[in-house]
């Protein structure tokens, strides 16, 4: 208890400390459209992008972007190269037990099949998914064969040249490259997982109650469902 | 960058690659090339002074100093190269944090290893978790080029090491009854003659590092094969140069670029090979004397 009454009044001398001219580190992955990604400019571009900038601003915050890959992002985040991630990242018990999440500012989206053929059943099928993912997950315990990709293009561009026979990804980054390549279609049911996508933060980090507040205020003005419909379209889930 | 680079999908072909080929992520790319040219620069003569080091100390004859040069060089060159760049770097990072916390804050109470986790004081996080993100991908690019210093120096530590004994033995010893000191020997004598022979190896071990830059990217830092990857996948409508995936091309340009770099090395090493040769009695010395004369 002592030790804990300890670390809570460092923590919050940190804080207190810090708040001013602070600089939080925000991870994301910049390669999962229409989520993150790196722009035309060279930019990180995306919903979260908008979103982790305008929460900064509300919780008067300073803030810089930082990339990583997806595969090392809670390591990177729980050993201190950053100290949020914001990377289309869902709640799950999992991750929970590692890290700290924010209330969801995005609400649980389903996840879709992709391929090549309208002729697809998941049992036997060969599926690529992105690695450690609430996908991948899914796939490696339904009993068909999972390949896993360490970027999301990587899993589309399997399907393509046909190493997999479809691609288990979110409904919002598959839904786009379907409609626009006549090859690729959305096939089987939609399966819903996760429980919202929410920022992590390393356990006990005191900026969850500020970035917490941040989305509240963001839900209750309505700027965070404007912004979901505008990188999202018209048919995106809202709060 | 043009001034017709307003509406992409208007534009026709030439146009359109030359609005792709200008924008701000390629800029991003070619500036990557960069730092594979910087880590060449850098690594090169480091490498070699911790190879000469290596070879100088295997030579002592304090028994200590000559087992840890030779130790140093088997040790890496027994080891995968990718083993020890993963690990190394990480060795280094959590070594320079330690340092600094056990300075930095001596009553901190809690454990620094906490199952998977590396938690020091913030005072002791290198870089400042508020440094600017240039700072922090400049010091993850000093821990790459130093650890392919202490890799490349023990490849070249052992070229050294040969060359020296190739430096025929009666010139050493007519130095020494000319009255010279070990030392002078050493650095009069040996020094000068011995680069000719380590010559070839170092050359072959310059390729090899110029082959192991993309090791780079495994590293986590943006360098040409990041770009290539990122650029060259495919792209949907969200951007404004949507294309299918080119991470052929891209790949290919790679190709390209390293063969052109392995090419103008080969012209360089084979006129540093007929500089040193002047005067040595070695083959191609004998025959530069000849034409001489």
């Amino acid at each position: 208890m002592k030790k804990l009454i300890l670390t809570a009044s460092l923590l919050a001398i940190a804080a207190g400390a810090a708040s001013a001219q602070d600089v939080v580190r925000m991870g994301t992955e910049g390669a999962y459209p229409p989520y993150n990604f790196i722009n035309d400019q060279g930019e990180i571009a995306g919903f979260e992008r908008d979103l982790g900038d305008e929460m900064c601003a509300r919780a008067q915050l300073t803030c810089e972007w930082v990339i990583n890959d997806w595969d090392s992002i809670i390591p990177n985040l729980t050993s201190g190269n950053y100290d949020t991630i914001i990377a289309g990242m869902s709640i799950t018990e999992e991750r929970e037990a590692i890290v700290d999440f924010t209330q969801a500012y995005y609400p649980p989206a389903s996840s879709l099949f992709m391929g090549m053929s309208e002729d697809f059943t998941l049992a036997g099928a060969v599926v690529a998914a992105q690695t450690n993912t609430i996908q991948a997950g899914y796939i490696a315990a339904s009993g068909a064969t999972l390949m896993e990709f360490a970027t999301p293009d990587e899993t589309v561009a399997a399907v393509r040249n046909g190493e997999a026979d479809a691609v288990f990804a979110d409904s919002d980054y598959l839904l786009p490259i379907a409609n626009e390549d006549a090859d690729l279609m959305i096939v089987g049911e939609p399966v819903q997982l996760g429980g919202g996508v929410g920022m992590a933060l390393r356990e006990g980090d005191a900026r969850r109650e500020a970035f917490d507040a941040a989305i509240t205020s963001m839900k209750a003005d309505g700027t965070l469902n404007a912004l979901i419909l505008q990188w999202f379209g018209p048919d995106a889930a809202t709060f | 960058m043009f001034a017709f680079c307003t509406d992409p999908a208007t534009l026709d072909p030439l146009r359109w690659f030359s609005c792709y080929l200008t924008n701000g992520a390629h800029f991003l790319f070619y500036q990557s090339f960069l730092v594979v040219f910087a880590l060449l620069a850098v690594t090169a003569p480091v490498s070699l002074a911790f190879g000469f080091a290596a070879a100088s100390a295997s030579r002592s004859h304090i028994l200590p100093v000559a087992w840890l040069g030779k130790l140093y060089t088997a040790m890496v060159r027994g080891v995968p190269d990718i083993v020890f760049f993963l690990f190394f770097i990480l060795v280094l990072d959590q070594g320079i944090e330690y340092l600094r916390h056990q300075i930095a804050c001596p009553e901190w109470a809690e454990e620094i290893r906490q199952g998977a986790n590396f938690l020091v004081c913030p005072e002791a996080r290198t870089p400042s978790s508020n440094a600017p993100q240039w700072v922090h991908e400049v010091y993850g690019f000093s821990l790459a080029v130093f650890t392919y210093a202490i890799v490349f120096g023990a490849f070249c530590g052992n070229v050294l090491y040969g060359a020296m004994r190739a430096v025929p033995h009666a010139q050493l010893e007519t130095g020494a009854a000319y009255g010279m000191s070990r030392a002078q020997v050493f650095w009069r004598i040996l020094v000068p003659q011995m680069w000719i022979y380590a010559l070839p190896g170092l050359g072959n071990i310059w390729l090899i590092l110029i082959k192991a830059t993309p090791l780079l990217f495994l590293l986590g830092i943006e360098d040409i094969v990041y770009w290539a990857r990122e650029l060259g996948g495919s792209r949907n409508s969200v951007y404004q140069y949507p294309h299918p995936d080119w991470r052929f091309w891209y790949f290919l340009a790679l190709l390209v670029f390293y063969l052109c770099l392995t090419r103008v090395s080969e012209i360089g090493l084979a006129r540093l090979t007929g500089h040193l040769s002047r005067g040595q009695a070695t083959a191609a010395g004998d025959t530069l004397r000849k034409a001489a004369t």
